[in-house]
């Protein structure tokens, strides 16, 4: 890795083809910022991406990339990870292809606990598609196949993460670029599954999160007294439907990712040109 | 026909019938004899009737036959499940003091050893040892001598103590000696021993093994039965070559991380069974688009839907053949034998990375609960041979970067064939997606672009047409005008019929097809037969579809792919040039 990586080093020569204005952008560049301030390159990085606006995302940066379908980025994201520990896994996604058609394997990732980041661009909105709920829209909130609105309350994916055994759960606002590039980065530092859930607004579907409502509402966990060490707080901040939090919420500083835990130590990439040595034992069990 | 003794023993799910059954076909394999197992079973962890089955010659066995000589019965339903099987001199070895089998009738052209294999066991050390009594009961039934069975057994319970070893051999003693003074009679069984040391293996282990022999590191996978068995062999096993598997939360996800891993480098798989194969579908056409070396068994059995999960059936060929939407380019090899799976498993990853597109290792449950003896050679390490195809390292890449630098993944080469290169490599960064994609793998919707693409990944499957070998197995009277055509496992059992079939005066051509595709093209074969039969394990014949299909005659194609529909000006000249005398029409 050489030092002088710049956070356009993340960048393809794409345009993306996002609204103007969409949170997404902001979301990126964070991302791309975290990385290059967390020491990595293009050519060490892999982001894998679901489907939907959030899924684009793949195309407009510069590394190794998949997009893959929807809702199993991250179990691609982790099998990349295992099968070769050196490289940086980062999965974006949004809160349809996670935490709907996705939301079983959310659960499993962070309880497997991964040395990867997650970061989640919630809109609370199906952009892609052109405006229908999603599953953290709002119980009223009325779309064009919910014209009364959904009728169930929406997700709350960072009580999903903290009660799977999450060891790393943030929140961050994507127009707040200073605060979203640190979360992000503190997430690829966090040893394990760092979940990073991005309020990043759509302008052209949703009309009730908008930017204005997030900056009115949101507050700084770091301004206030805050113990992100503390399972317990966490779980009152995550629980407090009356607010919005922007911080890391939660951190078990104590870790261990299961990569580690398990022992994969190697690039797997690497075999040799025919059976390995000592294979013939194996078939000498058989005796 | 070889000389043969078939063996059971059979009693309810939970009474150790599995372990007692490998028990003795490793003595037996030991001791030089061959073996072909089979099993009767159900999937529950207790109750239900359950049999181990084990056929055993000193010349090779390659199916399990309609006969059995001895039984041992721990239940009275295992004398009425197997009674077709039963016949004339056959012996049944039970418990008469056994509460439930106290009025158990054997026909009288049968022979009824009642032995008191519980309170034998007792005398011995413990009542859990009761099914070695019975062992030690077949051992003087069949005239097998029981030493060969100490060996077995010391490899069964070695650790668990040199007293319990003990008092098994004692056990089985005990057995041998009441069957000799209570029963004094020559069964009229020789079961003569040899020098040779045999292997005994079932397909899921084959598979693994060759999995773990062809590079294979990383297998995600979610139980079912009958692919369990891969997973659990390749659990702890591969790990001692720097390999790893990991459970996942279902197939989606399991095939998923497999192609994650796949991506990252490593030669990678995943094993399931009807069930899990629908889930991963969803996943087969990203890995075929997406160009990604992938290996993806099916341990077919009993469908639709959850079926019958522990029988057999060949009923997936459509499936992996056919299954997920659009066109995906794939491979399907089906391994005929349990040693042809430990070397199509290493065949399949040379495929998926010579060409990069996803192989579909079709097995079945006959292969997968089978074990049978080999000699360990079959099994030459030194013969496994790896070929990792285009792979491009950081001193190369210069020749696969566009004039942008941009390395280019999905470059459409004259064989079908794009450079690869593992993430890491420096200059290689390169994107790829499931999305209709250029060559330096970023979404497309330009209709060139869009048929170069489609014409460049079918042009690999042309290219592999060409340059491996899409062979069948022959066996029989390659003159004979009946043709028997069959895949996968069924191939043992019609060898040994066609033995059977030659003692009465038929002859036949049978020819094995391990691969689905690419196929041999058997025109030439069927057209020199009179009769033409395929032989496989499902209702609808699949394998004769295609089979019948490729003997068709052909038509003339007019195809579009460009993600625009037809006009009418535009087809009505597509077919002016196909009348014209072009026999293949690209719009």
């Amino acid at each position: 890795m050489s030092s002088d990586i710049r956070f356009t080093d993340f960048k393809s020569d794409k345009q993306p083809t996002w609204c103007p204005g969409c949170g997404d952008f902001g979301t990126m560049n964070g991302m791309m910022k975290a990385l290059a301030e967390t020491g990595n390159d293009p050519d060490n990085t892999f982001v894998v991406a679901g489907i939907g606006c959030s899924g684009k995302i793949g195309t407009y940066m510069h590394s190794y990339a998949l997009h893959g379908v929807h809702g199993r980025a991250l179990p691609v994201g982790i099998g990349v990870k295992l099968a070769n520990p050196d490289l940086e896994v980062m999965v974006a996604g949004g809160d349809g292809d996670g935490y709907s058609i996705g939301a079983g394997h959310f659960i499993h990732a962070v309880r497997r606990n991964v040395d990867m980041s997650y970061v989640v661009m919630d809109n609370r909105i199906y952009g892609l598609t052109k405006g229908q709920a999603s599953p953290t829209s709002r119980e009223d909130f009325e779309t064009s196949t919910s014209p009364d609105g959904p009728n169930q309350p929406p997700v709350n994916p960072k009580a999903l993460a903290l009660s799977a055994g999450a060891t790393f759960i943030a929140q961050s606002f994507s127009s707040n670029s200073q605060r979203h590039a640190e979360l992000v980065q503190e997430a690829i530092e966090h040893d394990g599954f760092g979940f990073v859930n991005v309020y990043s607004p759509c302008v052209t579907f949703n009309d009730v999160d908008t930017y204005d409502y997030f900056r009115d509402s949101i507050v700084d966990l770091d301004e206030t007294d805050h113990d992100s060490t503390s399972a317990d707080q966490a779980k009152d901040k995550i629980l407090d439907g009356d607010k919005e939090y922007m911080g890391v919420l939660y951190q078990d500083e104590n870790s261990v990712p299961y990569d580690e835990r398990e022992g994969f130590d190697q690039n797997m990439a690497e075999i040799p040109d025919g059976a390995p040595d000592g294979a013939m034992d194996l078939v000498r069990e058989f005796y | 026909m070889p000389e043969d003794l078939n063996w059971a023993i059979g009693g309810e799910a939970g009474d150790g019938i599995d372990s007692t059954g490998k028990i003795f076909a490793q003595a037996l394999s030991r001791a030089g004899r061959h073996v072909f197992t089979s099993k009767d079973f159900a999937s529950r962890i207790r109750g239900g009737y359950t049999a181990y089955k084990v056929r055993t010659s000193v010349d090779r066995v390659e199916s399990v036959v309609d006969r059995l000589d001895v039984l041992i019965a721990l239940t009275e339903r295992t004398i009425d499940e197997n009674m077709d099987e039963l016949h004339e001199g056959s012996v049944i070895i039970y418990d008469g003091e056994r509460t439930t089998m106290q009025n158990v009738e054997i026909p009288d052209e049968m022979i009824g050893l009642e032995v008191p294999l519980k309170r034998l066991a007792e005398e011995a050390g413990g009542a859990i040892m009761a099914n070695v009594v019975a062992l030690g009961a077949a051992c003087e039934v069949t005239g097998f001598p029981i030493e060969n069975l100490d060996e077995s057994l010391e490899k069964r319970f070695g650790d668990k103590g040199e007293a319990i070893v003990e008092n098994n051999k004692k056990a089985a003693r005990a057995g041998q000696d009441y069957v000799q003074s209570e029963y004094d009679h020559d069964f009229g069984y020789e079961m003569a021993t040899t020098d040779n040391d045999y292997v005994l293996l079932n397909g899921d282990e084959a598979i693994g093994m060759g999995a773990i022999a062809g590079g294979c590191r990383f297998y995600a996978g979610y139980p079912i039965t009958p692919a369990t068995d891969v997973m659990e062999y390749m659990t702890g096993r591969v790990d001692q070559f720097g390999g790893k598997v990991v459970q996942a939360e279902d197939e989606l996800a399991a095939i998923n991380m497999a192609l994650g891993a796949a991506r990252a480098g490593a030669r990678s798989m995943t094993a399931t069974s009807g069930p899990g194969i629908d889930l991963m579908t969803e996943t087969f056409g990203l890995v075929a688009t997406t160009e990604t070396p992938l290996v993806i068994c099916d341990v077919m059995r009993s469908g639709p839907s959850t079926g019958m999960p522990t029988k057999q059936e060949q009923g997936d060929l459509n499936m992996t053949l056919y299954g997920g939407h659009g066109e995906i380019p794939r491979f399907v090899v089906a391994p005929t034998t349990i040693s042809e799976c430990f070397w199509k498993t290493i065949e399949a990853f040379n495929l998926a990375e010579k060409y990069q597109t996803p192989v579909f290792l079709v097995s079945d449950l006959a292969l997968a609960v089978t074990e049978q003896t080999f000699e360990p050679e079959t099994f030459d390490m030194d013969e496994v041979e790896i070929d990792r195809g285009k792979v491009v390292d950081e001193d190369a890449i210069d020749g696969w970067q566009n004039e942008k630098d941009q390395f280019q993944p999905h470059f459409p080469a004259a064989d079908g064939v794009s450079p690869r290169t593992f993430p890491g490599t420096s200059g290689g960064a390169h994107m790829t997606t499931g999305l209709e994609h250029d060559a330096l793998g970023r979404r497309t919707e330009d209709t060139d672009v869009r048929m170069e693409q489609v014409e460049k990944r079918e042009r690999k499957v042309e290219t592999a047409q060409e340059e491996e070998d899409w062979d069948y197995r022959e066996f029989g009277d390659p003159d004979a005008d009946t043709l028997v055509i069959s895949w996968g496992s069924n191939e043992g059992a019609m060898r040994e019929g066609l033995e059977m079939l030659d003692d009465d005066g038929i002859d036949v051509r049978f020819l094995s097809v391990p691969y689905i595709f690419p196929r041999p093209d058997l025109s030439e074969e069927i057209e020199a037969a009179d009769q033409t039969i395929v032989v496989e394990c499902n209702a609808t014949g699949q394998f004769a579809d295609v089979i019948e299909h490729d003997v068709l005659e052909r038509v003339d194609r007019v195809n579009k792919y460009d993600g625009v529909r037809f006009k009418a000006d535009e087809l009505a000249a597509e077919i002016k040039e196909a009348v014209a005398g072009e026999s293949e029409v690209k719009a």
